[in-house]
């Protein structure tokens, strides 16, 4: 075999085992679950298979199902807010220093070693009704019965602004560490002020990373059903618990089906939209 | 006082010093290079009357203004970056016009002003394109139409020739200057480059280790080194340790290896009061061979001195050759200018040295 042949074999080679993984393990289940959200769950429990719309009918047009898809979307984006302004200042405080910026994402990196549900779980230690601010303020004699902070939409968002904040901080801080420090010189040159010279240059250079860091904030926000089970009130419900409840809860698998496929359409169309603007190749940067 | 000052500027980072205690003044219009090998504290230098570096101590003046505390966007500049640093998301007038933004020029004005730039350095046609779609030399080119159209008191260039290919480095060498002297603006030049430095400048400061060696005009500081840095940086020089015998009304006699005994023209030792060791230091393409034997038949000057060598090492350059010489207990190097054929590694040759063509230094530097 030439040496030509061989390389046109080669990435045949080298991706049959990942397209192969992808297609067991992805598409091959997604194929039964858009079966299944045709069947019908009938009285008896046993699913009665078919090609019925009666799940869809119920997913699309039932406002139950549209307020808290709706209510899902603006918990991730007042997710994605919250990451953007606070993770911004924190990656370009990292891409503009000197000598530390390997133990900086270090740092930044450490969260992913303890289990997102401790940490999740660890708000409860600190806002709860015995938590850390609490009994703080206990015992300065500035209440004197614990506040409720926890069990409400504030506290989903915060869950997941903590857990998603690296994945933004990441995201800009590669887009700004491509950006060539002397452009703001040059600018200031010019007669920028700094903040100026920001807002003309470096801002619009970043936006990539910081509409890639926004995605992931936005998907990952959206697909949770963890953070308002642990740190939501009865109400927060998300659209991922409503999947969650179906298929565990009231063993409805057609109706889950139809529900999951649902969110991965809207969040599908989201990524397709953000791939028609910016294109892939950025998220890709700030992922590897 | 000139268009740009520096008083005794010290710049300290940590326990380095990188620029020590430098005094330096610009006359307005003037081209002013700051010539030396990497870490020598040029473009800290330049970085200072930027306005990117704060001065440790000393002052720092442009157009008769003290700056020391003027932030950089206030202090009118032109800079000019090795790597262009234009802005890669802003087309090519949207470049050039961005400084006039900040100077509350009218729109009119400002589209003028930048088809002005852009034809001052032959791009015309380039406006609407965007940085990435224009070649290195082209960019650079913007750069500088970019820093001079906001008509700044000095326009500082950091080494902007450094990054574009040998031959493109050339003509933009010879277009910079017709630009500079076109606009007239007092210009401070940062390069390691000597032949760029000798063909752009009026004034060269040569710089080592954070310290001035040497200021004054291109012939100058070439023709009479003021210290053996200068000699061995600008050029190829033989530095030969010998020791001065007598300084009296003939000039200056020195005597040393290979070259043995000759006297100079008084003007050629500035730096050497007294008999003593001292530092010869000669061009090497002030070493004229010539085939062995011949030399001394037609002396063309009395004065001349001739000595014996064999050539070691030949280094072809095409035009001309460098050749290593072992005179007596030295090795010297000469380029001469080929003249039909090198001449060939082994052979025998006679070398011509014109004494006026010497420098002496003093013999305890460095």
């Amino acid at each position: 075999m030439s040496l030509e042949e061989r390389e046109a074999r080669q990435p045949v080679l080298l991706l049959t085992p990942a397209i192969t993984a992808v297609a067991l393990l992805l598409v091959v289940p997604l194929g039964f679950i858009l079966v299944y959200s045709f069947w019908l769950r009938t009285a008896t429990g046993a699913d009665q298979a078919g090609f019925f719309l009666d799940n869809w009918r119920e997913a699309l047009f039932d406002p139950f199902y549209r307020d808290i898809l709706l209510n899902t979307l603006k918990i991730a984006a007042v997710t994605t807010i919250v990451c953007a302004l606070t993770g911004y200042p924190a990656a370009y405080f990292i891409a503009r220093s000197r000598g530390n910026k390997a133990l900086l994402l270090l740092l930044l990196m450490l969260p992913f070693w303890i289990s997102y549900i401790i940490r999740t779980m660890s708000w409860i230690n600190i806002l709860g009704a015995s938590g850390a601010v609490n009994s703080g303020l206990m015992a300065l004699g500035l209440i004197s019965e614990p506040l409720p902070m926890l069990y409400n939409e504030a506290t989903v968002v915060l869950g997941l602004v903590h857990f998603l904040l690296p994945f933004m901080v990441l995201n800009v801080f590669v887009s700004l560490d491509g950006i060539d420090a002397t452009l703001e010189d040059a600018a200031c040159s010019l007669g920028a002020t700094r903040w100026r010279s920001f807002l003309e240059v470096t801002l619009p250079l970043s936006l990539p990373g910081l509409a890639a860091g926004g995605l992931l904030c936005f998907v990952l926000a959206a697909g949770t059903y963890i953070t308002p089970i642990v740190l939501g009130g009865p109400s927060d419900a998300m659209f991922a618990n409503l999947v969650f409840e179906a298929i565990i809860t009231q063993l409805d698998w057609p109706m889950g089906s139809a529900l999951s496929l649902m969110l991965l359409a809207v969040l599908g169309a989201l990524v397709l939209l953000y791939n028609h603007f910016l294109g892939m190749a950025q998220l890709m940067k700030g992922l590897s | 006082m000139g268009a740009v000052s520096l008083t005794n500027i010290v710049k300290n980072f940590g326990s380095f010093t990188a620029v020590q205690r430098m005094s330096l003044d610009i006359p307005e219009g003037a081209f002013v290079s700051l010539l030396g090998p990497s870490g020598c504290g040029k473009t800290t230098t330049l970085r200072m009357i930027a306005g990117l570096l704060d001065p440790s101590e000393g002052d720092i003046t442009i157009a008769g203004r003290r700056v020391n505390d003027v932030p950089i966007h206030k202090r009118n500049l032109g800079l000019v970056f090795q790597n262009y640093a234009l802005f890669p998301h802003k087309t090519i007038a949207e470049n050039v016009a961005f400084g006039l933004k900040f100077r509350g020029v009218s729109r009119d004005d400002r589209e003028r002003r930048v088809r002005e730039a852009l034809e001052l350095v032959q791009l015309p046609d380039v406006g609407s394109r965007y940085p990435g779609q224009l070649s290195g030399g082209q960019q650079q080119r913007i750069a500088l139409a970019r820093a001079i159209v906001i008509e700044p008191d000095v326009l500082l260039l950091d080494e902007p020739l450094s990054a574009l290919d040998a031959n493109l480095r050339e003509d933009m060498r010879v277009e910079l200057k017709r630009i500079q002297q076109r606009v007239g603006i007092t210009t401070v030049f940062v390069t390691h480059d000597q032949s760029e430095a000798l063909a752009l400048s009026d004034h060269i400061v040569v710089m080592s280790k954070g310290r001035v060696e040497q200021t004054g005009a291109p012939e100058d500081v070439y023709t009479t080194p003021a210290t053996e840095f200068v000699a061995r940086f600008l050029g190829a020089s033989n530095i030969v340790e010998a020791r001065c015998l007598a300084v009296d009304g003939d000039g200056v006699t020195v005597e040393g290896p290979g070259v043995g005994r000759l006297t100079l023209p008084r003007e050629r030792a500035p730096q050497v009061a007294g008999p003593g060791p001292v530092k010869l230091a000669v061009r090497a393409e002030k070493l004229k061979l010539e085939p062995a034997g011949t030399a001394g038949t037609a002396p063309d000057d009395a004065d001349d001195l001739i000595l014996d060598g064999l050539v070691e090492t030949v280094d072809y350059q095409g035009l001309a050759a460098r050749y290593f010489l072992r005179v007596g207990d030295v090795q010297l190097q000469a380029i001469n200018m080929i003249d039909s054929h090198p001449f060939a590694e082994g052979e025998r040759v006679s070398l011509r040295l014109r004494p006026r063509d010497c420098t002496l230094l003093a013999g305890s530097t460095q």
